[in-house]
């Protein structure tokens, strides 16, 4: 990939430079750069594997990365642990949560302020925004729900007040309405200056936030760029790795294998740009092949595959450069696929 | 009336246990360290006392004034150095970590101290009287004395743990550590606070002890250890509270089985502990799940 685009300007607030990062043998990033310029919502997309939270985590300090570099405000951050990192204003907001789970809604929040710095967020402010949430201040965070929580650690992470907010999978684990909920919220966050950099498997959801995106693969940046410069077939190769030609690359579409086959179903392409669900009842593709595999494994024979999830990947999210979203909703629907499957096993 | 003096003093010696016990509960429920030098530390503590009432003549009730900030600062520099080194490299080697540390600190004491046993304030009229309850029950003033230090030791550590600042921070990174980091915390500061804490209670409990009964260099493993782990499952790991319940369930059997037998005063606490362990595993109180 070629060098980020001078967006801002001037000097990004936080830049990370050819980073590669092991867990033990398997390289999880490799030579991975980006550029957050302040102000801005910068979202990492990518499959399941794909190095997304690596990535994030090795800017929050808890990976160790084998080669690169990472600059906040201009100097040079690698050597600094995770806590200083948090109080020098990049702070995260982590995968599942990560709650203290003892301790009570109010005392999450107490703990995010210990070592805040100065800035416009207090825990009264978060009650302000999570409206639910002074009135059961003194619950136990374990007793809230998946989007109650996530809302906490939002705060827990607000009231440091950082100048770069990691949000690492918000929709993970939570409904669709929920997430759509939490993402409303992005809008009042951003008003008070805040810079972030999130990651999301939900391509759809990151697509309608971020003012620039980008794409790993299998630790690797394959695609970049603004989120109206990109096309749905573009961000749908990047994602997957497809080639230009979509039908070879199909063997590396999730569920396709287990699809019985690609000859029946209605085709995906279309099912998903008209918004209604059952289109068209052929038009053999890649597309078809996935929605199919999809179907598949989720054991609902007979319901179109374009059905719902189709309906959900159309809805509300911005059509890409006019295209509609025939490439870009498979990964919507992906993202209700796994949310599913994700909540059972973290048992969240 | 002879089953009534012993529940009392089973009782009180509970206090004692508890002492000794709510150190090694709080370093396994914050950074899971099993402290087997725990016995150890406690011996230490009775000759710091020794040695500080020699050297500065403070009356021994009072020395703890000195002993437990000594004993403290020493929990966080170990803590921050050696047990961290262990921590880093996986909980199972602060098992052999602390288990070295034992025996270095138990063939230091008998290289430069001596093998003599040795007490605390033998004469005091405080430490040695005692007031009786009718005509069968004496209760000394020493146990009297160390039931209540157990007592506000508790009540203070509680406070200390669910209203300060740094009590909160201290369940935070027993909570999650990594997001306590994300917080901006450094939790290897705060393992040393815990520790620290950790050291100062064992430390009062050392004396205790030492006014008590009399301590040698072997006295940590042999006995203080094995009382304090009893105690601390007992009651149900990394539960405070639990630790006095379990400090007294294992003195009241220790009483009861001397009074069938004299012999079986130890015994009879390992059966309780036994008794516990098979049947109900968690301790006594379960108040707060292992995360």
């Amino acid at each position: 990939m070629s060098e980020p685009q001078g967006r801002g300007g001037d000097t990004p607030l936080l830049e990370v430079r050819n980073l590669t990062v092991h867990h033990g043998q398997l390289r999880a990033l490799d030579q991975i750069s980006l550029q957050v310029f302040a102000g801005e919502v910068y979202a990492i997309i990518g499959a399941n594997g794909a190095g997304k939270s690596t990535l994030l985590r090795t800017i929050a300090g808890l990976h160790h990365p084998t080669e690169g570099s990472i600059r906040f405000d201009g100097k040079d951050i690698n050597k600094l642990r995770p806590e200083r990192r948090a109080t020098g204003g990049i702070v995260m907001v982590p995968e599942g949560r990560r709650l203290f789970g003892s301790l009570t809604v109010e005392e999450n929040l107490q703990v995010g302020a210990t070592y805040a710095r100065k800035g416009p967020w207090t825990i009264e402010r978060v009650y302000e925004i999570f409206d639910w949430m002074a009135q059961r201040r003194s619950q136990r965070t374990a007793q809230l729900s998946g989007g109650e929580q996530q809302s906490v650690a939002i705060g827990r992470a607000l009231v440091a007040n950082p100048r770069v907010l990691l949000l690492d999978e918000l929709s993970l684990g939570l409904a669709p309405v929920i997430v759509q909920r939490i993402y409303a919220m992005l809008p009042q966050i951003l008003a008070t200056g805040l810079t972030v950099l999130l990651v999301e498997q939900d391509v759809s959801q990151a697509l309608r936030v971020a003012s620039h995106i980008q794409c790993l693969l299998e630790g690797r940046t394959t695609l970049e760029g603004r989120p109206s410069d990109v096309t749905p077939e573009q961000v749908e190769a990047a994602y997957f790795g497809l080639g230009p030609q979509a039908g070879p690359g199909t063997e590396e579409g999730y569920g396709t294998t287990e699809g019985p086959g690609t000859t029946e179903g209605p085709g995906t392409e279309e099912g998903y740009g008209t918004t209604e669900g059952p289109g068209t009842t052929e038009g053999p593709g890649t597309e078809e092949g996935y929605g199919k595999g999809t179907t598949a494994e989720y054991g609902t024979p007979g319901s179109p595959p374009a059905g719902g999830p189709g309906g959900y990947g159309g809805a509300g999210s911005p059509p890409v450069s006019g295209v509609g979203l025939g490439g870009v909703a498979p990964s919507g629907e992906e993202q209700l696929l796994w949310s599913g499957s994700t909540t059972s096993s973290r048992g969240s | 009336m002879v089953w009534v003096n012993d529940i009392i003093q089973g009782i009180l010696t509970g206090g004692l246990y508890a002492l000794f016990a709510c150190g090694l509960s709080l370093m396994f429920g914050v950074m899971k360290v099993v402290n087997l030098a725990h016995g150890d530390l406690a011996v230490v503590g009775g000759y710091v006392a020794l040695g500080v009432i020699t050297v500065t003549h403070v009356p021994v009730l009072w020395s703890f004034l000195i002993v437990v900030p000594i004993m403290a600062a020493g929990g966080y520099v170990l803590q921050r150095t050696l047990i961290q080194a262990a921590l880093d490299r996986g909980v199972l080697t602060t098992l052999i970590v602390t288990f070295g540390l034992s025996v270095v600190i138990e063939n230091a004491l008998l290289q430069f101290v001596n093998a003599n046993s040795h007490s605390l304030g033998v004469g005091n009229a405080i430490i040695t009287g005692s007031f009786s309850l009718g005509s069968q029950i004496q209760i000394a003033y020493l146990l009297v004395l160390i039931f209540a230090v157990a007592v506000v030791v508790l009540l203070g550590l509680q406070y200390f743990l669910s209203a300060s600042r740094y009590g909160r921070m201290i369940r935070a990174v027993a909570d999650d550590k990594e997001a306590a980091q994300l917080s901006g915390i450094d939790y290897r500061h705060v393992f040393g606070i815990a520790a620290a804490i950790a050291f100062g209670t064992v430390a009062l409990a050392g004396i205790g002890y030492g006014m008590y009964s009399q301590f040698a260099p072997t006295t940590g493993t042999d006995t203080i250890l094995l009382f304090a782990f009893a105690a601390v499952v007992i009651g149900g790991l990394g539960s405070l509270w639990g630790t006095l319940l379990g400090g007294v369930v294992l003195g009241v059997a220790q009483q009861i089985g001397s009074q069938i037998n004299v012999s079986d005063q130890v015994l009879a606490g390992y059966l309780v502990f036994l008794l516990v362990l098979v049947l109900r595993p968690q301790g006594l109180t379960t108040r707060r799940a292992q995360s």
